[in-house]
């Protein structure tokens, strides 16, 4: 039988596994296509400079080359980064009068070959007239400092005060005992997926085209594309093979698909371009970045009285999604907390460095980060444990309507904050670990235990993202097909979604095909970010086949002379209730749909919309870390990670502890590893993974994972997002944990990431 | 991320290559494991136009008991060094700082002589073989020579090996299987060290080297001088950085190497005492 109980909750395998092990499902770098040219970009060299005179002469004449372009010979309108940004940013996707960060593009070659291109390229001669260079935030808001944007003269891309926010709160502190302030670095790191960036753009008939891009949104970027190159989006296919992790950095449109394209376009001739990882880590959009002054004003017994931040958010050279992402700090600043007054400033800033954009929370991890890290600080200044000051000013379980608003500028939808706080404490034996650090501090061991708390809530399909599209339709073999409009980069959508499909309409999950990621096939779509997809296009196809349920049940009971009422599921189509032999299956239904006359099978059987969530969702969780710090050293070692996070209700454990244990690890990666660097002169100095530290297994305990399950009322899945939690719980609790096996030594602060020596550094300085 | 255009050289044995070399002169380099010189090659900072290829040499890659010492041929793989019997009962520090070279893949490829060759203060192996007083054996067309392993590493990436010479053998001496140790201190398991302190005993007296704590892989000779004049090890720790002039990089400044280098000097000795 079809319909046992529900498949919906189990940990069912994912199905796109297969292919990806066995390598059989292609990436966008296996494709060939006939004809297909290589293009190769001159990056400049140097990070602020008046581009003088580029000469292409030797590289014209090198073998393979069938073309170079520069902004003299390849017209294309600048590129807005972000829709609210006015236009003097725009960035040119190749460099006209100046360059302004290392890895803006100068020049372009086409050869046959990417080795020619590659060879060509090397051969281009660029004079570049230096200007000063700003790669740090405060230097570059600093009076005197130079524009680099003619028109920005201070050198402030977007703030809050673009949109009417940010003043003064009369009174803010008055009600404080004591008021606890923090200057907090949330530094700057890279996305860095497996699969880095890349574009084959190939000409059709008639002007139009069709552009292979690895993205996780390829709605967004046939908008972004077309506009580029100057074609009608409807004569623009963009679509995606597998992709190999995004990250949010692929949600970005990249100044390199315009160039290619329109090279494509100029040559009529199919062009490649594949990322190599030294440019993935100049060019592709990066994330965080945020410098924090935060001050919390409290009670002596620990009750939260006012928050004030004043964030600093890096934009790069040309500002991206990245200089609204502080409106996220903002939006979450009051976390799981009753926070009675607010003050909330901030202003993204323009530096010569890459362009910063979404990346894993986006946003709402600096927001936690900046209230658990203060949150301690004035734990230890009131001699209050960090649990129980966090208790104190935890925000009672709630359900709308009634939930609160947090900082005001979104309405939660279901919490229960105490729960996953009390389950983490309970799994990690929180008085164990504070009983064994005292003992290693009484004992004053080399290698100290250091405990780190974090409560969070997050926002998920945030920003107006919790519509989308989606459409099941069954075919006449009796399988059936779900398109959506997010676009799945790992996360296991093909499972989840089948798993939808199977519970409702009885087809086995393996007869249900997803399509996604073609714009083609698809007609709309905001693509997989924000943790969005499940909750917004698995809804949609939840709705979509109860859709088709109603339609099918309405032919079955005319072919079968019964009333509608009792047509039921049976085992592969359906049944006169409690009469298992007068069944149709699923295929006869999608034959005979057409003719039924029915209303809505003019297509045959399926069932389209647009999904409304009506508003974001809001998962939380808690997470504790244990680390051990080598006093002699500075090494961190982390040694336990407890995290218990409460997506709403859970489709699949699996697709959900894989989310987990992912963003958990770059969560961690943030906390200990990973930054991005430049020298004073703007050089990036972390641009390979040799330099850029990403952890690997052999740096990370076995994480310890727990759910809590608070569903949401805002879908019929009652699901929230996943995808972002283990980045925005994590860091906190591992960087609380590293400043607390230090407090011994009155280390009050340590910024990310928690390298041996920076943390032998605080040491020695404590010690005076 | 692409290498500049080369030619390619396969050699069948360790004459084959020599002959090659000396054929195709200065421009030309010996591809061993390839763990050290693709990456130059493929930023472009090495751009060699013929690679003579001696990853096949079999006849380089052995691991023999040569009576007074341990024969290791240049060929050897990292992971067979590590997993060597002989090595481990008769010079085990040889086998264990082996083991903790790069990760799995690099192991498997990469080779004792090309570390050795390539002339890395970063590299493990070669602060070993400082410490181990290792004699190196050079083949040219004009014949055999053989080198201390002080000697062999004269500056920055720079060796005594001249542009014909391959290296085809290591000699380290039977230092035994037990009483060494090896601090590796990164911050990731793949990394090479930001600091490291090796110790064996040979003849009954501690040896001491150290990896990245100047241009060439070091012997701490005050510690050993210290130690033999019955200093307590950790006194004899506190000289670990003495003459040293160790690199500033992202992961650590000039004092906090030297700080690390005491550290893992008196850690290492305490290990293997
Ligand atoms: C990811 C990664 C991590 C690593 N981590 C570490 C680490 O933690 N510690 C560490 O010590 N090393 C590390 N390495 C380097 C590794 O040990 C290399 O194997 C070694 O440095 C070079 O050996 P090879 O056989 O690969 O030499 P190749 O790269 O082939 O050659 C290196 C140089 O030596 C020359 N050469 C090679 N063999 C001979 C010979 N027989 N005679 C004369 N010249 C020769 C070549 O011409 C070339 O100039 C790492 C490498 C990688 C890729």
């Amino acid at each position: 039988m079809a319909v046992q109980g529900s498949i919906l909750g189990n940990p069912v395998k994912r199905k796109e596994d297969a292919g990806i092990l066995n390598g059989t499902t292609e990436y966008f770098d296996d494709l060939k296509i006939d004809g297909m040219l290589h293009i190769a970009f001159v990056r400049s060299t140097v990070a602020h400079a008046n581009l003088g005179a580029i000469d292409t002469t030797d590289a014209e004449a090198m073998p393979g080359v069938v073309g170079v372009y520069t902004a003299d010979n390849l017209e294309m309108p600048d590129v807005n980064g972000f829709i609210m940004l006015p236009p003097t940013m725009n960035r040119p996707p190749l460099a006209k009068g100046k360059v302004r960060f290392v890895g803006d593009i100068v020049a372009a070659v086409v050869a046959n070959t990417k080795a020619e291109a590659v060879d060509a390229a090397e051969t281009v001669i660029v004079d570049y007239d230096p200007l000063p260079v700003l790669v740090d935030m405060e230097a570059s808001i600093a009076d005197g400092a130079i524009a680099i944007h003619e028109g920005q003269p201070n050198n402030i891309a977007f703030g809050a005060a673009g949109m009417g926010m940010g003043a003064p709160v009369e009174g803010l502190m008055d009600e404080a005992d004591v008021v606890v302030k923090g200057r907090f670095v949330n530094q700057r790191v890279a996305g860095v997926p497996m699969e880095p960036n890349g574009i084959i753009a190939i000409p059709e008939a008639d002007g139009a085209m069709t552009a292979w891009i690895p993205t996780q949104g390829p709605h967004g970027q046939r908008g972004e594309l077309a506009g580029v190159i100057g074609i009608d989006a409807e004569k623009l296919r963009v679509r995606a093979a597998a992709v190999g992790g995004g990250f949010g950095s692929k949600n970005t449109f990249h100044v390199e698909f315009g160039i290619t394209a329109k090279a494509a376009i100029v040559l009529n001739r199919p062009v490649k371009w594949t990322e190599t990882r030294s440019e993935n880590m100049v060019s592709m959009v990066q994330g965080r970045g945020q410098i924090q002054y935060v001050e919390l004003g409290l009670k002596r017994d620990g009750t939260i009285t006012a928050l004030r931040e004043n964030v600093l958010g890096e934009a790069g050279a040309y500002p991206s999604l990245g200089a609204f992402l502080p409106f996220f700090t903002h939006t979450m600043a009051c976390a799981v907390y009753n926070v009675p007054k607010l003050e909330f400033n901030w202003n993204a800033v323009l530096t010569n460095t890459t362009s910063i954009a979404a990346y894993r929370g986006a946003g709402r991890p600096e927001a936690t980060q900046a209230i658990e890290r203060i949150l301690d600080m004035a734990a230890v200044e009131l001699g209050i444990d960090p649990v129980d000051i966090r208790r104190k000013n935890l925000m009672p379980k709630f359900e709308a309507p009634g939930a609160p608003a947090g900082s005001g500028l979104a309405m939660y939808d279901t919490g229960d904050y105490a729960a996953p706080l009390d389950k983490a404490l309970e799994a990690a034996d929180y008085p164990a670990l504070r009983a064994e650090q005292a003992k290693r501090r009484a004992n004053n061991d080399v290698k100290q235990l250091g405990i780190g708390v974090s409560v969070y809530v997050e926002i998920t399909a945030p920003a107006g993202l919790h519509i989308e599209y989606g459409k099941v339709e069954i075919n006449e073999d009796g399988s059936a097909n779900a398109y959506v409009g997010t676009s799945a980069h790992g996360q296991g959508h093909d499972t989840a979604f089948s798993m939808i499909v199977q519970e409702l309409l009885g087809i086995p999950m393996d007869k249900v095909t997803l399509v996604q990621s073609d714009t083609a096939l698809v007609p709309r779509g905001s693509g997989t970010a924000g943790s969005r997809s499940l909750q917004t296009a698995g809804s949609a196809v939840f709705r979509a086949s109860e859709g088709v349920l109603e339609t099918a049940k309405q032919i079955a009971a005319n072919l079968l002379e019964a009333n509608v009422d009792d047509i039921v599921l049976g085992d592969g189509g359906l049944q006169v209730a409690g009469v298992p032999s007068k069944l149709i299956g699923w295929g006869e239904l999608a034959s005979k749909a057409k003719a039924s006359g029915i209303e809505g099978t003019a297509d045959g059987l399926m069932h389209e919309l647009d999904f409304d969530g009506q508003q974001s969702s809001f998962p939380f969780g808690s997470h504790i870390a244990v680390v051990e710090v080598d006093t002699e050293t500075g090494k961190v070692e982390l040694l336990r990670h407890i995290a218990v996070d409460d997506c709403g209700k859970i489709l699949n454990p699996m697709l959900v502890r894989g989310q987990q244990h992912g963003g958990i690890a770059q969560g961690i990666a943030q906390a200990l590893f990973e930054w991005v660097q430049y020298d004073e002169d703007g050089n990036p100095i972390t641009a390979n993974l040799m330099d850029y530290a990403i952890p690997s297994a052999a740096e990370l305990p076995s994480f310890e994972t727990y759910n809590t399950e608070t569903p949401t009322h805002l879908n019929p899945l009652g699901a929230k997002g996943i995808g972002e939690s283990g980045t925005i719980g994590s860091t906190p609790a591992v960087q609380n944990a590293v400043v607390d096996a230090l407090q011994p030594f009155g280390v009050k602060n340590l910024d990310m990431p928690a390298s041996s020596q920076r943390v032998w550094a605080a040491i020695q300085e404590a010690r005076g | 991320m692409i290498p500049a255009a080369f030619e390619y050289v396969r050699a069948g044995s360790a004459d084959e290559a020599i002959a090659a070399i000396a054929e195709h002169g200065e421009d030309a380099k010996f591809l061993a494991g390839g763990m050290s010189l693709l990456p130059l090659m493929k930023l472009r900072l090495a751009t060699p136009t013929v690679l003579v290829d001696v990853a096949r040499v079999r006849d380089l890659s052995y691991i023999t008991d040569a009576g007074d010492h341990i024969a290791i041929g240049a060929l050897t793989r990292h992971r067979d060094v590590e997993t060597s019997t002989l090595l481990a009962q008769e010079c085990g520090v040889v086998a264990s700082v082996a083991a903790q070279v790069g990760d799995n893949q690099v192991r498997h490829r990469g080779t004792i002589g090309g570390s050795v060759a390539h002339g890395d203060a970063a590299s493990d192996l070669p602060a070993a073989l400082v410490a181990l007083d290792a004699t190196f054996v050079l083949r040219s067309g004009s014949g055999e020579r053989t080198i201390g392993a002080s000697d062999f590493f004269t500056g920055f990436l720079e060796t005594a090996l001249n542009a014909d010479e391959l290296l085809t053998e290591i000699r380290v001496p039977k230092a035994g299987a037990s009483g060494f140790n090896f601090q590796k201190f990164n911050r990731r398991a793949q990394d090479w060290a930001i600091v490291g302190a090796v110790v064996a005993t040979v003849d009954g007296a501690k040896r001491v080297g150290l990896v990245n704590m100047g241009n060439t892989p070091l012997r701490a000779t005050a510690v050993e001088a210290a130690l033999a004049s019955g200093a307590s090890i950790a006194d004899a720790a506190l000289s670990a950085a003495d003459g040293c002039e160790p690199p500033t990089d992202l992961n650590a400044s000039v004092e906090y190497r030297e700080h690390l280098a005491r550290v893992l000097v008196r850690r290492a000795l305490e290990a293997s005492a």
